[in-house]
């Protein structure tokens, strides 16, 4: 397997009173082709800013990081803007759609960045837009949208350009619970796709969806566990058949 | 179990494969669990307990079958039963003592023991999602699961405050 994330003794500062907070303290990570990761924690605890060191947004202050086997701690701004265009998916909690672009248009964008045709970014976005069930809500704004429809526009945006990883965080913060299930539902058919996956959540049923759970305990992980092991499916129904014997 | 088999019969009579039939689909996949013996056992106690009546019918080509009936005190308590508002598991209690005797002994580091816990119920209910997944969406089964999951995440949360406070004193 190749390792699509390589992360060795990450450190981001962030300055205080005093001593600066070490928001992300010595963090090595790997996340191998095709693998689901979830990072759990208390706030506070580092689990966006480290999301943000992996996509770029923010830089580390100490550390190495490859994605796919390219070093990227030591790229500009600007060539660090053009990686993460082709490589790197973004998946926010406020969905951070552009307002005054259609849904198709928002997700055609990162295709145009990159110098992709008009024709191409078109026939992309709307491939995406049926896989994920809002092509009929392919020529509305935003804000004629369902919070689900338009965290669904931000996972077709996410996607458009084949990433070699999406970076998700708090990807069902804002949506209600039938939203958040459909979601889920899209996040379980990507993980089936072998999409490599970084999804930062307090919600422990996105959490639950992955291959692979972190924890994050002032700014270092603090536990690691594969999730798709263990607990029989039997075990578990018996559990809920349990109407207490003969009493 | 007496509760549930007396209230399955409260619509109407029945014979126990019926009653078994209809207690598996108000179950969904937890049915398939369910020991197949346990309703005819609760119902021999059910009519000894003079709760429920049975009767014998004809069958042309089978055995005659029992249907049983409940008695009026067995409405009764299927009243009862349905009025009381007993919850149960309502706090995770054994968890709680158990916790609180790993902080005194230090025979485990309560820490460790509330992680390997909440890793525990989140692969419980990523198993439940799949479960869930697959079931109609307004199915008894569902709804059933949909509880079992809303439930299972109340813990894992109070599993995080707990950890939450042992971090806190511990770092004091």
């Amino acid at each position: 397997m190749s390792k699509v994330i390589e992360a060795r003794g990450l450190v981001r500062r962030y300055p205080a009173d005093g001593s600066p907070i070490r928001a992300v303290d010595d963090v090595d990570l790997v996340v191998e082709a095709g693998e689901a990761v979830s990072v759990m924690g208390p706030s506070g605890c580092g689990k966006s800013t480290l999301l943000h060191l992996l996509g770029g947004l923010e830089r580390p202050d100490a550390g190495e990081l490859s994605l796919a086997g390219t070093r990227v701690d030591g790229l500009s701004e600007t060539q660090w803007a053009v990686f993460r265009r082709r490589n790197v998916g973004f998946v926010f909690q406020a969905f951070h759609l552009v307002d005054e672009l259609t849904a198709v248009e928002n997700v055609e964008l990162p295709t145009l960045l990159v110098g992709g045709s008009r024709r191409d970014a078109r026939r992309r976005a709307m491939a995406l837009l049926e896989r994920l069930g809002v092509a009929e809500q392919a020529g509305h704004l935003p804000h004629q949208l369902s919070g689900g429809e338009r965290q669904r526009v931000a996972v077709a945006r996410a996607l458009v350009n084949e990433p070699l990883v999406v970076l998700a965080d708090e990807p069902t913060g804002n949506l209600d619970s039938r939203a958040t299930g459909d979601i889920l539902r899209l996040f379980g058919e990507l993980r089936q796709a072998r999409q490599t996956l970084l999804i930062v959540t307090h919600d422990a049923r996105v959490a639950s969806t992955a291959d692979r759970l972190l924890t994050m305990r002032d700014g270092a992980i603090v536990a690691q566990t594969r999730l798709g092991e263990g607990t029989s499916v039997a075990g578990l129904l018996a559990g809920l058949a349990d109407l207490g014997g003969e009493r | 179990m007496q509760d549930v088999i007396l209230s399955l019969l409260a619509k109407e009579p029945a014979h126990g494969y019926e009653l078994r039939q209809r207690l598996v689909k108000a179950l969904g996949p937890a049915g398939g669990a369910l020991n197949p013996g346990q309703v005819y056992v609760t119902l021999s106690r059910l009519e000894r307990a003079g709760l429920v009546e049975a009767r014998e019918v004809a069958q042309p080509s089978h055995p005659d079958k029992k249907v049983y009936e409940l008695t009026a005190s067995g409405r009764e308590r299927v009243m009862l039963w349905l009025t009381d508002v007993t919850w149960s598991r309502v706090v995770p209690l054994e968890f709680h003592l158990k916790l609180a005797a790993a902080a005194a002994t230090r025979l485990t580091d309560p820490v460790a023991l509330v992680d390997s816990q909440r890793l525990e119920l989140l692969r419980e209910l990523r198993q439940l999602q799949e479960l869930a997944l697959q079931e109609p969406p307004d199915s008894d089964g569902a709804l059933l699961l949909e509880g079992a999951s809303l439930r299972l995440q109340a813990d894992i949360r109070w599993l995080e405050v707990c950890q939450q406070r042992l971090v806190e004193r511990e770092s004091r």
